[in-house]
């Protein structure tokens, strides 16, 4: 505890009431706690005894997303180093170029390689993120004087996740200020706000540059590329459902095995479903998410797959899209586990959160499948889905109140 | 059958009054603190646009329409410029009768209505549903379809939106924002959820 009695001795006191610096005491709390959960405990009543306060729980919902992380960082530069060694395209010029010709090389085959590729566009992002967090969080608790809340970690890292590789720095900044002022530090901050900040900023980007978040050129960070990512394939009717599980399903050879474990484009995080299975069974266990999300937006969007089938059509290939296809493709399965699971932004009730679930799962696959403007429908899925949320949790709340009303009255009679 | 469906989910969802056009703000701001109140407030709305946009819809096609007074003999006519008059009198109008009836035969809908039936009258989502109907050239069945359907998309907005400034109650807001600021920062941020349905074509 060298550190801590270091802490304790030698800069806490600065910060404390009296102190030099004690206008500054929301960063150093913030670090503070970072490094060492609180000894704090509740001064009034009701204090409940439990290992797990908002720290723990942000910090296991960061675990979670680890594995979707390191994946995602491989695959950015796997996919790069494909088009690299395989096609014969140039990485883009610049700094980040230079330092993995200078460490390591294009090699698709090389596991090194790839994931040093990958890091160097992955990290810029993540600091950017959360500096563009620390300034703002910092900022509005520092004026308002609450403390730095670790909602944002969770948000800093889900919205990472949710980029493509080769998005410029200074819309990561855009995106992420936009989230975290409009989206949550104007309500009031972590907890208050009725939106989730990381698609709140997401949201912001795709229709603010749609050039840079969407389209065919922007999932893989080599130059002069367009590939279009396997959702817009199965939009083109370029990908053939009836093919088993591990055969090539498209020209270029994507299997749904591939789609399920990882190794296609997309947004960093979004591209292995069985990365995100493993942060979904970290979640489930710790019971940090809620199941009856994640069920009710898998049962939705099967339902709502289901029943396109069922329906048809002759023009709209996406009609046709079986379900399992629909469950790894994009980011459903990442906004399933990660976005939809938002404590904050769902509904409350536990009726209401199967409503909640229905509603998103519903919702993705009709925006993917009727809606020819967004190839993706995850994103707006959920925001729609939360902006429903607290008049879902009116109506179960009132259904509960008449009920039990009910009851009473039955009961005074007899 | 399937004409008339899709333009109610149109109405509903696609071309939402308050979300996609920011018709009738000044009510749906005003009047968004308590859903109960909210709900009325759109069941009022939807009542009143499911009659007016029907009944402007045969005024206009049998008698402002250039040529629609040829059943007169008079085909040369074009009262079209009259327009914004007669439907604005016809809300009127049709909102103070419904009043009366309301008043008469349905005391408990018209207690709980209260001021906001009268106050539905300068609700230019009411307006404006009369007005795309009549760009639109609907006819008689499609105009009871889009009253129906723009109204109880408004009615779904301010009910969401109520909802939501509830649960609102329990954030902290800047003070310089509070109160009709993040209202106004709410329905942006609703709208944005509400672009899902932008681009989608029935």
């Amino acid at each position: 505890m060298g550190l801590r009695a270091y802490i304790d001795r030698k800069i806490a006191p600065h910060f404390h009431e009296g102190g030099r610096f004690k206008q500054y005491y929301v960063f150093y709390e913030m670090f503070d706690t970072m490094l060492y959960s609180p000894a704090e405990t509740t001064r009034s009543a009701s204090h409940v005894r439990d290992g797990i306060d908002l720290k723990r729980v942000m910090m296991t919902v960061w675990f979670a997303a680890l594995p979707a992380l390191f994946f995602g960082m491989y695959n950015a530069g796997y996919q790069a180093n494909l088009q690299i060694t395989e096609f014969g395209y140039s990485p883009i010029a610049g700094w980040r170029t230079d330092l993995v010709a200078l460490l390591a090389s294009f090699d698709v085959t090389s596991f090194w390689a790839n994931m040093l590729h990958g890091a160097v566009y992955y990290l810029p992002i993540m600091i950017t993120v959360y500096l563009g967090g620390f300034i703002w969080e910092g900022l509005f608790a520092w004026k308002r004087g609450h403390e730095v809340n670790e909602g944002f970690f969770v948000t800093g890292i889900l919205f990472t996740l949710i980029v493509p590789p080769a998005i410029p720095l200074w819309q990561v900044f855009l995106g992420i200020s936009f989230g975290v002022v409009v989206g949550k530090e104007i309500f009031g901050g972590t907890g208050k706000n009725f939106l989730n900040p990381a698609l709140v900023g997401r949201a912001f980007l795709f229709f603010a540059y749609p050039a840079q978040i969407s389209g065919d050129s922007v999932w893989t960070a080599v130059d002069n590329f367009s590939g279009a990512t396997p959702l817009s394939l199965a939009a083109d009717g370029a990908i053939d459902f009836s093919v088993g599980l591990t055969a090539a399903a498209t020209e270029s050879g994507i299997t749904w095995m591939q789609t399920f474990l990882g190794g296609i484009q997309g947004s960093i995080g979004e591209t292995s479903t069985l990365a995100i299975l493993i942060g979904a069974a970290v979640l489930l266990i710790t019971r940090i998410a809620s199941w009856r999300i994640m069920a009710a937006v898998l049962i939705g969007a099967v339902l709502t797959s289901l029943m396109f089938n069922a329906i048809g059509s002759d023009t709209n290939p996406l009609f046709a899209m079986p379900f399992y296809w629909h469950l790894t493709l994009g980011g459903l399965a990442f906004g399933l586990v990660f976005m939809a699971t938002d404590p904050v932004s769902a509904s409350m009730t536990d009726t209401g959160k199967w409503v909640f679930g229905l509603l998103i799962g519903f919702m993705v696959v009709v925006i993917r499948v009727v809606n020819p403007a967004f190839p993706e429908g995850m994103m707006l899925a959920i925001l729609f889905g939360n902006l429903c949320a607290p008049l879902i949790d009116y109506f179960v709340i009132q259904a509960n109140i008449r009920r039990r009303q009910r009851r009473t009255a039955v009961g005074g009679e007899a | 059958m399937e004409h008339y469906l899709s333009l109610f989910v149109k109405a509903v969802f696609i071309e939402n009054m308050a979300l996609a056009f920011f018709l009738g703000m000044c009510t749906f701001l005003a009047i968004s603190k308590k859903v109960s109140t909210a709900i009325n407030l759109g069941i009022a709305v939807v009542l009143v646009q499911v009659v007016t946009v029907p009944i402007n819809n045969l005024i206009y096609t049998y008698v402002l329409k250039g040529g629609a007074l040829s059943w007169a003999g008079l085909s040369h006519v074009d009262l079209s410029f009259l327009g914004f008059l007669t439907y604005i009198a016809v809300i009127a109008a049709v909102v103070q009768i419904m009043e009366m009836i309301l008043d008469k035969y349905v005391p408990a809908l018209y207690n709980t209505l209260g001021i906001y039936l009268p106050l539905i009258t300068v609700n230019c989502a009411i307006f404006g549903g009369t007005l795309f109907m009549a760009e639109r050239n609907y006819d008689f069945a499609e105009s009871v379809v889009y009253g129906l359907g723009s109204g109880f998309s408004w009615a779904l907005a301010i009910a969401l939106l109520a909802a939501i400034r509830e649960k609102l109650k329990y954030s902290d807001v800047p003070d310089g924002l509070s109160g009709l600021g993040i209202t106004f920062m709410t329905v942006g941020l609703m709208s944005l959820g509400f672009m899902s349905f932008s681009g989608i074509q029935l």
